[in-house]
């Protein structure tokens, strides 16, 4: 291998470093307008009246658009792309999202004009000019209240604000059994906070209509394309498929948040067809706040009962998942299939059940964020472990050895079959753990933190071994569960004239490196230079298919399909060399660049196949000309990341302010591509999970207003805030993807988060403080502390 | 109303016209089409729009281009010189410094005004330095190992310049 | 983010400057830096007719020694403050200071006038003026007028700034000899602004402190001396004990802000912590 394995130095970022990057918002086509839409500063109320008369006469302005324009034009709503059905068989309740709203608004930032003008500034500057009268309404925000008798409602269609409620796992008489046999239990009420994704890039969307070709054009920054096409064409704008092209150029940045096809990309499209011209938006950092979907905010209470080695008997979790005032893409999935699912952890729990009631409150639509759903699995298995040892005498980690799941390579062992609908393809939970032990040094830091206690000062320790199901997915398996998707991935391989390799792949890249690590696949497979491989993406019109980048599925499923296409390249290249080699095709191998003769030095290079297939004067028979295959590759299974996370922490008595002074994190996100990029993966989860446990957080008044929406209020981790990180790795296979490849763009925002609650929680031990809510910020600590 | 200004950008002398409220990264991104420097907030708070001017880091989304009338502006795109990456460049692809390459370019422009005054800093004084500039991806770790790399090659290139 | 519309005007010197405010009344703001007041205008809640750049005026960009005084031009940048050596002998929390505002970029831009004209209740500087004794050099049409820096802070925002008038100069008085200061500050994470800053001023005469200046902000709606702290420390030896029984008042009196990140009794246990540090390495 000359590149698998290797840090090569990614082919992506010469254009980043020279600042030739091309975002959205760095796109200007001819003659483009812009848009301004005019947000709902209220989180519920009715609207009695909108007159743009006024900014109607304002310089520049083309034409405004409300809700009554969209409504009249009989387009739908936005959709979502899963469907949980209650317990009972209904189907969720699935209330209208309008592009934009004709009679109320439903959580602040709520879409309710469009102005578009020659200028952003004009667009703004008429924007001012809207009336709008409101009628005020009571608003709610957090999940639990929401599905408690006389809370507000969101939906008239929707009772108690509940779009479903679900379960998983073994009967519940037999979790309840298990629990009450328990030699001790351990309950935590906790909270998954709501936080921001903040991109740094803010959401834009350019939509272009040609009248002269009736062709559609949309520029967006999406994390999948073509799923915004499918969704855009057929169940909002009902204009066809194939006169739409769809393009995501560079992206900055996703984390979930720029999955969901959001309605202002309906809106460009829909209105540069009725005026003629391009028309761009870009969001501004408030906006992002007010309108860029949501991660996390459950609410829940967790009993895990242990026996009186320490063995756990049984889990028991009920929680309030918020999703916001309409459905995205992802809403029902995140809290069910990619959260309860995940309940079983690595340990080896006999009998586990959740209860979930998912519901409408005045918020801004939550979605997939980094983790989504495993993060709120992890944080509750960990919070519960470190709690049980801490309330039965036990080291944290001494209870985890107890209770891991042994060692499985999916090959000669078997999956393993979980509670709660998985089967794991292959893990060494324990081996993982004791690196990790190794590398926090554990038995002096125990000293360490002795000494410094006595000499008042509080350092503390926290552990997270962690699971979690990546490489989304299985179509027929998500399909049973809901999608209303297929979460294959396509990858086209096309072996040009001159041996240079173009490779189509569904996946998205917003700062994975897939250009990079894609090609270091191809190159190695194909035995030739980096060089000759350009990886292609992002645009519906150059890429056949594809279900975009989420979930770490872009290797584990893109990747794949992109072999399988590499595949379909040799054994037709075996073919075309037997050929010219006068050989029988079961004697043509294919190495290092090469089709040989097995066992003489008869061989003829990839470059001249290439050739060979498309000048084929001198052909074998029956074979059509080219060297180009698509093929669509759909994973047998989910992959398993997995790891374990040691956060050290000091408590400044003073004040509360908690200081991270190490982070350990070894993963086991399979094999490895690029180390460098997985690397850079874990760090960037990391900071993300971390972030959570100290520092971010969505507040929500009383009156549904978005407390801290903007960087002055809202913390965002900062280089000054965060420690280098110590990570490694082990690696063991997937064994049902052609890579073995696993995953590793969430695992650092799994497991962070309950290691660094448990490591404050471990600080505060001499102060009898079990369970804080997140972020920890100095003042909650603090006032801990003195009680 | 509108103002004449004339500034330096990169090397080049650029003249305009431009309404008073024009903010400085709009004058950059769509008069000149500098498109390098970006807006990643409202509240100067991300440093995705940092900028050199008359050699200090600024936040281009702060100020007007009134007010740099007459000043010598360096973005992203004078980083190199004759087709040479500035070592922070290079530093930042050698150490992965980059993800999604947003923030990369107001990140660059600190670090090479950082590096202007202290060419030996620790990693506490890198961390300290980039308080104004926020990346989602990397989670700072190598950006930090950039700055150094950066540094160590700027301090070499000095070294054999002065032997 | 896109300000409303106004009108721009440059002036070339102070004279310009008191002449183009005369002319345009209400209607105008003077722009130095710009630091505070451009992101005010960009979220529309600041819209002025005209824009006064005073940010050329170099006879306002300026560090010098006076004396028996520092004197500060209002343009001199917070980054000017920072990297200046006249802040020594019991001035050192000036560049303590002024390396806790904002980030680099803020730094190089903001100007020392600027911020305390704006007077933001959780900005650094008004507790550094106050603990240092700052008068502020004020000129309008009426002619040049001293302000003493307790006097200058009226309240949320607000100054005793008149209408006209412009900021010429920040006067810093020299401290005793045996005089030490720092400026110590928790930071609101998001912001970087003070949650509670605190500047002390402690002058030691044979192991006992003689003389003690003690500014805060971010504690209340405005900045403000802690009187009583001074007057507890004064006459004591400074160690650890006498020092934290003398900040327990550090924000007595003050009716003390709440947030969602510090309520108010949070603020006034920092307001004590953070007394405390300042005191401790200022002694």
């Amino acid at each position: 291998m000359t590149y698998i394995g290797k840090s090569v130095k990614r082919v992506e970022d010469k254009r980043f470093i020279t600042g030739k990057g091309n975002y959205t918002d760095d796109i200007v086509l001819p003659g483009m307008l812009h848009a301004f839409i005019l947000r709902s500063p209220h989180a519920h109320a009715r609207i009695n009246s909108i007159d743009i008369s006024e900014a109607e006469k304002a310089e520049g302005v083309v034409k405004i658009y409300t809700g009554k324009d969209i409504a009249e034009s009989g387009v739908g709503g936005i959709p979502t792309g899963w469907q949980v059905n209650f317990k009972n068989g209904d189907t969720m309740k699935e209330p209208p999202h309008p592009i934009l709203v004709t009679d109320k608004v439903l959580h602040v930032g709520d879409n309710i004009a469009c102005v578009i003008a020659e200028t952003k500034q004009q667009a703004k500057d008429a924007s001012e000019l809207i009336e709008v009268d409101y009628e005020l309404l009571d608003a709610v925000s957090n999940p639990r209240d929401a599905a408690a008798d006389g809370a507000p409602l969101v939906h008239d269609d929707a009772p108690n604000n509940i779009c479903f409620d679900w379960e998983l796992g073994n009967p519940k008489e037999e979790v309840d059994a298990a629990l009450e046999g328990a030699h001790h239990i351990t309950k935590l009420e906790l909270r998954n906070q709501r936080v921001v994704p903040n991109a740094i890039e803010p959401r834009c969307a350019i939509g272009q209509y040609e009248d002269s070709t009736g062709k559609y054009t949309l520029y967006t920054t999406s994390q999948n394309p073509h799923l915004t096409r499918l969704l855009m064409t057929a169940f909002v704008l009902g204009i066809p498929e194939h006169k739409v092209r769809v393009v995501a150029p560079d992206v900055g940045g996703g984390f979930g948040s720029k999955i969901y096809h959001y309605a202002e990309e309906a809106m460009m499209i829909w209105a540069s067809q009725r005026i003629g011209r391009p028309i761009k938006w870009t969001s501004d950092r408030s906006e992002a706040f007010m309108t860029d979907a949501h991660g996390r905010d459950h609410v829940t209470t967790a009993e895990m009962g242990f026996d009186k080695d320490g063995k756990i008997v049984g889990l028991r979790v009920n929680t309030h998942a918020n999703l916001g005032a309409y459905l995205s893409t992802f809403a029902p999935a995140v809290p069910t299939w990619l959260h309860g699912t995940l309940l079983q952890g690595v340990y080896t729990t006999p009998k586990i059940h959740i209860d979930l009631v998912a519901t409408f409150t005045h918020t801004t639509p939550v979605d997939a964020y980094r983790g989504a759903g495993r993060p709120e699995a992890t944080y509750l298995l960990e919070r519960l472990m470190d709690t049980a040892a801490l309330e039965m005498d036990m080291d944290p980690t001494e209870l985890r050895f107890k209770n891991f799941i042994p060692a499985f390579d999916g090959v000669e062992q078997e999956g393993y079959t979980t509670q709660v609908a998985l089967q794991y393809d292959s893990g060494n939970y324990e081996t993982v753990f004791k690196r990790a032990l190794e590398m926090v040094d554990y038995d002096n830091f125990r000293k360490e933190q002795e000494e410094a206690r006595k000499n008042g000062k509080y350092l503390g320790i926290g552990f997270s071994t962690y699971i979690e199901a990546c490489g989304i997915a299985p179509s027929a398996v998500v399909g049973a569960l809901g999608a209303r998707a297929g979460l294959y991935e396509v990858g086209q391989v096309r072996v040009q004239p001159t041996g240079k390799v173009s490779v189509f792949t569904g996946a998205h890249s917003h700062g994975q490196g897939h250009e990079t690590t894609f090609a270091q696949v191809v190159a190695d497979r194909f035995g030739i230079p980096l060089e000759d491989v350009e990886i292609i993406h992002g645009d519906s019109d150059s890429v056949a298919f594809g279900m975009g980048t989420y979930g770490s599925r872009s290797l584990a499923v893109g990747g794949s399909a992109i072999v399988k296409s590499i595949d379909k390249i040799i054994e037709k290249g075996n073919k075309i060399a037997a050929h010219k080699l006068e050989a029988s095709e079961d004697d043509i191998e294919f190495a290092e660049g090469k089709w040989t003769v097995k066992g003489t030095d008869k061989s003829i290079g990839f470059g001249d196949v290439a050739l060979t297939a498309y000048v084929p004067h001198d052909y074998p028979e029956g074979v059509e000309p080219g060297l180009d295959f698509s093929s669509f590759y759909d994973p047998a299974n989910f992959t398993y990341p997995n790891g374990a996370h040691i956060a050290v922490v000091e408590v400044d008595k003073d004040t509360g302010k908690v200081t991270l002074k190490r982070f350990i994190a070894v993963d086991d996100v399979g094999n490895v591509i690029n180390p460098m990029i997985v690397d850079g993966q874990i760090h960037g989860g990391l900071a993300q999970g971390i972030g959570q446990a100290l520092h971010e957080g969505a507040i929500y008044d009383d009156f549904g207003q978005l407390v801290n929406a903007s960087y002055m209020d809202y913390t965002m981790p900062r280089a000054d805030d965060l420690p280098s990180f110590e990570i490694d790795r082990i690696e063991t296979p997937c064994p049902h993807n052609p890579l073995g490849v696993k995953g590793a763009g969430e695992a650092g925002a799994i497991g962070s988060t309950p290691a660094v609650v448990n490591a404050v929680m471990d600080a505060l031990r001499p102060h009898g403080i079990k369970n804080l809510e997140m972020p920890l910020t100095p003042e909650r600590v603090w006032q801990a502390m003195q009680s | 109303m509108s103002v004449r200004i004339q500034v330096t950008i990169n090397g080049q002398s650029r003249e305009a016209e431009v309404e008073p409220r024009t903010l400085l990264v709009d004058f950059l991104r769509e008069h000149l089409q500098l498109t390098g420097t970006h807006v990643g907030c409202d509240t100067s708070s991300c440093g995705a729009c940092n900028i050199l001017i008359d050699g200090q880091s600024a936040k281009s989304c702060t100020m007007l281009a009134a007010q740099v009338d007459g000043s010598e502006i360096i973005t992203v795109e004078g980083l190199a010189q004759n087709g040479n990456l500035h070592p922070i460049q290079e530093g930042f692809k050698e150490e992965h410094g980059l993800q999604c390459g947003f923030c990369t370019p107001g990140m660059m422009m600190t670090a090479v005004d950082l590096l202007n005054h202290n060419p030996d800093p620790s990693e506490s004084e890198i961390r300290h330095a980039l308080e104004g500039n926020f990346c989602r991806c990397t989670g700072y770790h190598n950006i930090v190992r950039s700055v150094q790399y950066a540094a160590k090659k700027i301090r070499e290139s000095k070294k054999e310049a002065v032997a | 983010m896109i300000p409303a519309k106004f009108d721009y005007e440059r002036a070339g010197s102070v004279d310009e400057a008191l002449t183009m405010l005369a002319q345009h009344g209400d209607s105008a703001k003077i722009l130095a830096g710009g630091h505070s007041l451009i992101p005010a205008m960009k979220l529309r809640l600041n819209q002025p007719g005209v824009l006064i750049d005073i940010g050329r005026i170099k006879e306002l960009r300026y560090i010098k020694d006076g004396g028996d005084h520092v004197a500060i031009g209002a343009g001199a940048t917070h980054d000017d403050i920072l990297n200046s050596d006249h802040f020594g002998g019991g001035l050192e929390m000036w560049t303590e200071a002024a390396g806790m505002i904002g980030d680099p970029q803020v730094r190089h831009k903001g100007t020392l006038g600027g911020s305390i004209a704006h007077a933001d209740p959780a900005a650094d500087w008004p507790a550094v003026l106050l603990a240092s004794d700052a008068t502020i050099v004020v000129k309008g049409s009426g002619g040049q007028r001293e302000i003493a820096s307790s006097d200058f802070f009226t309240g949320f925002y607000m100054t005793d700034l008149q209408d006209g008038e412009l900021i010429l100069e920040i006067r810093v008085p020299k401290p005793p000899a045996g005089s030490k200061s720092s400026y110590q500050k928790f930071m609101q994470p998001a912001s970087r602004f003070a949650i509670v800053g605190c500047a002390a001023v402690i002058t030691m005469d044979g192991g006992s402190c003689s003389r003690a200046r003690v500014g805060m902000t971010g504690v209340a709606d405005g900045p403000y001396r802690a009187t009583n702290v001074e007057d507890a420390l004064t006459g004591k030896s400074l160690d650890e004990g006498a020092v934290e029984s003398a900040c327990a008042d550090a924000a007595e009196g003050q009716s003390v802000m709440s947030d969602h990140f510090a309520s108010e009794g949070y603020r006034e246990h920092l307001a004590r912590v953070y007394a405390k540090r300042a005191v401790m390495a200022a002694s």
